[in-house]
Formats: C-alpha cells, structure tokens, sequence
C-alpha cells in the first residue's frame, strides 16, 4: 500500500478517535463556555465570593448527584430523593429539638441528628432495594410510591406548615453550612470528598465494576456469578446515605423544614448526572461528569440571577436549552 | 296551689317546650355547607386549611342544624372530582370554594351552581365570575402599595431596593404593580431587580446570595413573602453586609410576626396582613347569611393592613400552623 494511502485511510479514523474523546468533554466545555458567558454578561461573576456561593449551592445535589450516579449506572433510578431528603430533614429537626430538652450539650444533640440522618437515609435506600430486588417491582414505580410517601409525612409531621430548629441549636449548628476551612466552606469540601471516594468505589473495586456489569447487561452478570441483588440494594443504600449527607448539610442552611423543601431535586440530580455523561439506560457513566454536570445547572441559575436581559418568565426555558445543548455535545454515548 | 304559681308553673312549661323545640326544628331545616380548598402544601395554605377548620368548629357548634364538610385537593382535577362528590354524595346547600387554578375549575363549580347550591368564591377567582354569588378575598393591592410606602417613607425617598417575586401568577403580578405605581412618585428610589422567589424559602436565599454580589449597595429588600424574607435574612447574615437596613416580609407568618413583637431582628420592622383567615371569615359569613336566608355582598375584600410592633399582637396566632 502507498503510503499516501495509508494516511489518508487513518485520518478518518483519528478524528474519529478524536470526536470519541471529545464526547467525554461535554459538559466541561459547556461549562466553560458558560463561565466565559457568565464574566462578560457580568464582571462579579468571576469572583472568589461567587464561586464559593455557587459551589456551596450546589453541594447538596451534587452529594446526592453521585449516588444517583451508581443507582443510573447499575440501570435503575430513583424519583424519590427529593421528598426523603426533606423527610429526612424533618424528623432530624424534630429529634434534635425533643432531645435537647433531656441532653446539655449542644453539640451531642446535632451528632444524634446527623446520625440520625444517615441511618434514615440508609434504611430508606434498603426498603428501596429490598422492594425492587426481591419485591421485583419496576424502581420507577417503587420510587415514585415513595416520593409520594416521604413528602406527605413531612407535610403531616409539620401540619402543613414549617418544622423549625431551636434557635440556640440553630447557631451551634450553622457554621456546618456557613463555616469554612482555608476560605472554602465546608459544604464544598464535603461534596469533593463524596466525589472523591465514588470515583474511587466506581472505578477502583470489585463493587464498581459489578454495578457497571449489571448496568450493561443484568443477565450476563448473573451468569457471572455476580450476587446482583446485593449490588443493586447497595446502590440504592449508598444513594440513601448521600441524600442523608447531603440533608445533613442542608438543615443549617435556614433551619428548618417544610412541604416546599427539596422539590424537584430528583430531578436536579438525575439531570447533573445525564448531563455528565451517563447513559439513561446505565452501564457506564462517570463522577467527575456528574459533578461538573451538577455545577453547570447551578452556574447556569446563578447567571440568570446577575444578568436581567432575559424575562424571568423564561428562566426554566434557558435551564432547558443549556441541558439539551450540553447533552448534544455528547450524543453518540447511548 | 295558688293561682299565680299555676301561671308561673304553666309559663315555665311553655318556655320550655319552647326552648327544647327550637332546635329541632332547626335540625328539621338542614344547611350542608361544603368546603374545598387546596391541600396544606406550604405554610400559607396550612393557615386556610387551619381556619376552615376552626370555622367549620365554631359554625356547627354555633348552629346544631349545621353541618360543614371541608376537603382539601392536591391538584385541579382532585378538587374537580370533590366538587362532584359534594354535590352528589353529601348534598350540599353551599358551597365555599378556594379554587385551585382559576380557568380549570370554572366549569365544575358552575355545575355545582347549576344545581341550586350558593357558591362563594374565596381568593383566586374564576374565569366567569357571573358564576359565583358571593367573593371573599385578601387585598392583593394593599399587599404591594403598604410595603412601597412604608419601605419609601423610612428610605426618605432616597435610596436602592431589591424585590422577590412569588411564582408567576396574575396575584403575584397585581402585587407587583402596586408596588411599581406607588414607587413611580419616589423617582429617587431605584428598584435594581426584581425576580422570582417562588414564595420559597431556599430559591429566596439563592437570589438574594446573587443580588448581593451583583449590587453593591442596597439599602432595603422587599420580600413579598415572609417564608422568602427567611432565606433573604440568612444571606444577608452570611454576607456580613451592614448597608441593608430594612427587610419588608409579608403576609403576617406567625414566626415573622414574633419577630416583630419581640423586637429580636433590627432589619425586620413591618409586615403586611394578608391572613389565611380569610378562610375562616368566608365560611363563617356564607354559613351565617344562608341560615338567615340572606345573600353576601357580592365582593369582600379582607383589608390588608400595616402591621408594626404596636399592633403585632392582634396579629399573632400561636396555633395556627402560619
């Protein structure tokens, strides 16, 4: 073969791999475009302080964005993180305050709370498992019974209207929301270390790798001698613990809980992390685009804040669009 | 036994039969009174929910030949298939209806109507108002012009603001309008943004966190709604800003208004009533003019009023869930 040949039959197929890699940068060229879009529409928005509040802002669905992440990647979903989050909310806020009554010390009412949090958030993702895996119902459905489930004893809990923190447990708990560690606030940190340890468990261990075999195809796994089951109530479970760290950040942000908390969070997160790069059907998918996924719908917020050019009737369209260009820029995956 | 102890014996029997008769003969002439109204989602609607309650309480205790039936919808076409069942099942006589959504539940209200039964309409109106008999409402005019006045007067006409919207909806808009036509006479008030909140506590912080690294200088909010003025204090708290000196909730929360009473948060100096009693005083008024066979004015505006430290207290309702 003439070497002109050779080369011209190879350019197809580099650019091909080139495309290929491309794809993976999706959402991070979204969110650059975005960030460049954002500094000329509005000189603050390149700050220090605005990248702190939007960061900070988005820790909670990003936290939640990463379970959500392992729950898409083994194939299922889970429409219900938004009502257990504020459930979760709301019993720990009703916990803390009856026990202050009989313990002292502050700080040993708000770690019965946060545990509290996380244990709720883990049995939650049990019966979510157990009812999908042994229960053998669709986890769209199961998922959706609870989201109505977990939002009508919350709004019942706080007769319809808002379940407050004591004041006095309200200050010693607020620096877990508002404090910071070498001028980063907490809730950020926690959200890297979240992201950190699932990128670790996804792509490091014997459990990633099965939740991503059962993702691509549930049967051959099986085969595998790949205890499904347990995988799956895992990943529901983890999601479940996620949404309790996440509801542990949350609840010293205002300090209280009503029926409005957490609406539409599902869906927040379950676009965070399509728009990351994983595939809706599972199989694979990726932290570090779930994450940056999470951050690019918070950005895109909080530049129709700074800006007022477009009318606030068509935020929810512009949020619209971004998602749908984003996840264009990465077609070819699914 | 003496003459003038028989008459008095035989006045007491007759008094008596009297006493014991009018009330069955005010059972004999039955009023069902039906309520429905949106389920208790936030805290608003858990105040109406609360005072449709207390009112159904105080009527049929007030009146044994009463009944009052109150149920709650989580959406239009719930609220659709209630009205139905009020009317075939319970048979009512009157009905008090705070619609969900105005357009969708036109229709199934004037079935009801078609069907005999008085309807008073409570807040959010219909499309055809030839439909109801009666309207009882908040003062969603007042609601928007006493904050403007009030945010003016202490701004001495000079100075910059921020406003939070509610959900878009023709109410949050007819407040919104009343706030811009009283700010128009104060041309040296600049109102920097207004955007939408949501009447919700985390979109209010999340606004208010970015109109306070937009704007450099503000010196009042008006929060329209006292569950965003929650989240709009808190940013402001963790902004460590001192420019702002007043912020302007609204609709007289119980927590807002312990504030105001107790004096414990030096930005917050006023609210606005727009009580979800009104629930309580629509029924009240319909069960009492229908037992009487009158009919109710046609539109009862509840005044929205200025609420300060003065009168707070009349304002403050521990029970309820607002």
């Amino acid at each position: 073969m003439p070497p002109e040949l050779v080369e011209r039959q190879a350019r197809p197929a580099r650019a091909a791999a080139l495309w290929g890699k491309l794809h993976g940068f999706g959402p991070i060229a979204g969110l650059v475009l975005l960030c460049i879009a954002g500094t000329l529409l509005n000189g603050d928005f390149a700050t220090v302080g605005n990248a702190m509040n939007v960061l900070q802002r988005t820790a909670f669905i990003g936290i939640i964005a990463v379970g959500m992440c392992f729950v898409i990647i083994s194939g299922g979903i889970d429409l219900s993180v938004g009502s257990m989050a504020a459930l979760i909310a709301g019993c720990m806020i009703l916990v803390m305050n009856k026990v202050a009554g009989s313990i002292g010390s502050p700080v040993a009412v708000i770690a019965i709370g946060m545990l509290l949090a996380l244990l709720l958030g883990a049995l939650f993702g049990l019966a979510h498992g157990l009812l999908i895996t042994k229960g053998r119902i669709e986890p769209f459905i199961v998922t959706l019974g609870t989201l109505g489930i977990f939002r009508a004893y919350l709004t019942y809990f706080a007769d319809g209207g808002a379940i407050t923190l004591d004041n006095a447990l309200a200050d010693v708990y607020s620096p877990v929301y508002y404090g910071s560690l070498l001028g980063i606030p907490f809730p950020v940190w926690v959200l890297v270390l979240v992201a950190l340890l699932g990128a670790l468990v996804l792509n490091r261990t014997a459990y990633g790798r099965y939740v991503q075999a059962i993702g691509s195809n549930e049967q051959v796994a099986r085969y595998a001698a790949v205890a499904v089951d347990r995988v799956k109530i895992m990943t529901y479970m983890l999601l479940g613990l996620c949404v309790g760290v996440a509801t542990v950040l949350y609840v010293p942000r205002l300090g209280s809980a009503s029926p409005t908390t957490g609406i539409l969070w599902e869906l927040e997160a379950i676009a965070a992390v399509i728009v990351g790069g994983t595939a809706l059907k599972g199989g694979a998918g990726s932290i570090t685009g779930t994450v940056v996924g999470a951050v690019l719908l918070s950005v895109i917020s909080n530049i129709l804040n700074l800006t007022s050019i477009i009318s606030v009737y068509l935020n929810a369209a512009v949020q619209g669009f971004v998602i749908i260009i984003v996840a264009f820029l990465q077609r070819g995956r699914r | 036994m003496t003459q003038s102890t028989r008459r008095l014996v035989l006045g007491a029997t007759a008094a008596a039969v009297v006493l014991l008769a009018a009330p069955a003969w005010a059972q004999a002439k039955k009023e069902v009174l039906g309520v429905s109204m949106p389920a208790a989602t936030h805290s608003f609607m858990a105040g109406a929910v609360y005072w449709a309650n207390e009112a159904k309480k105080d009527l049929e205790k007030a009146h044994p030949g009463m009944q009052v039936i109150v149920k709650t919808a989580a959406n239009a076409s719930e609220q659709a298939s209630q009205l139905q069942d009020l009317v075939t099942v319970n048979k009512i006589t009157s009905l008090v209806v705070f619609p969900f959504e105005s357009a969708a539940l036109t229709k199934p209200v004037a079935q009801v109507k078609s069907k005999g039964v008085y309807v008073t309409v409570v807040d959010r109106g219909l499309t055809d108002p030839s439909i109801q008999d009666a309207y009882v409402a908040g003062d969603n005019t007042a609601f928007g012009k006493i904050p403007a006045e009030y945010i003016a007067k202490s701004l001495n006409g000079k100075g910059n603001i921020v406003a939070l919207r509610g959900i878009p909806t023709t109410l949050d808009n007819e407040r919104m309008d009343a706030f811009n036509a009283v700010m128009k006479g104060y041309p040296d008030i600049k109102l920097l943004d207004a955007k939408h909140g949501n009447w919700n506590r985390d979109d209010a912080f999340k606004v208010m966190q970015d109109y306070l690294t937009r704007f450099k200088d503000i010196d009042a909010v008006w929060a329209a709604d006292d569950d965003m003025a929650v989240g709009v204090l808190k940013a402001i708290e963790q902004s460590k800003r001192k420019d702002i000196k007043l912020v302007f909730g609204g609709a007289g929360a119980k927590g807002a208004i312990k504030t105001l009473m107790d004096g414990s948060d030096p930005l917050i100096q006023a609210n606005v009533s727009y009580s979800p009693k009104f629930m309580y005083d629509a029924i009240k008024m319909t069960g009492e003019a229908r037992l009487k066979g009158e009919k109710l004015p046609a539109n009862n505006i509840i005044p929205s009023v200025l609420i300060t430290k003065q009168n707070a207290k009349d304002f403050y309702f521990p029970n309820s869930p607002f």
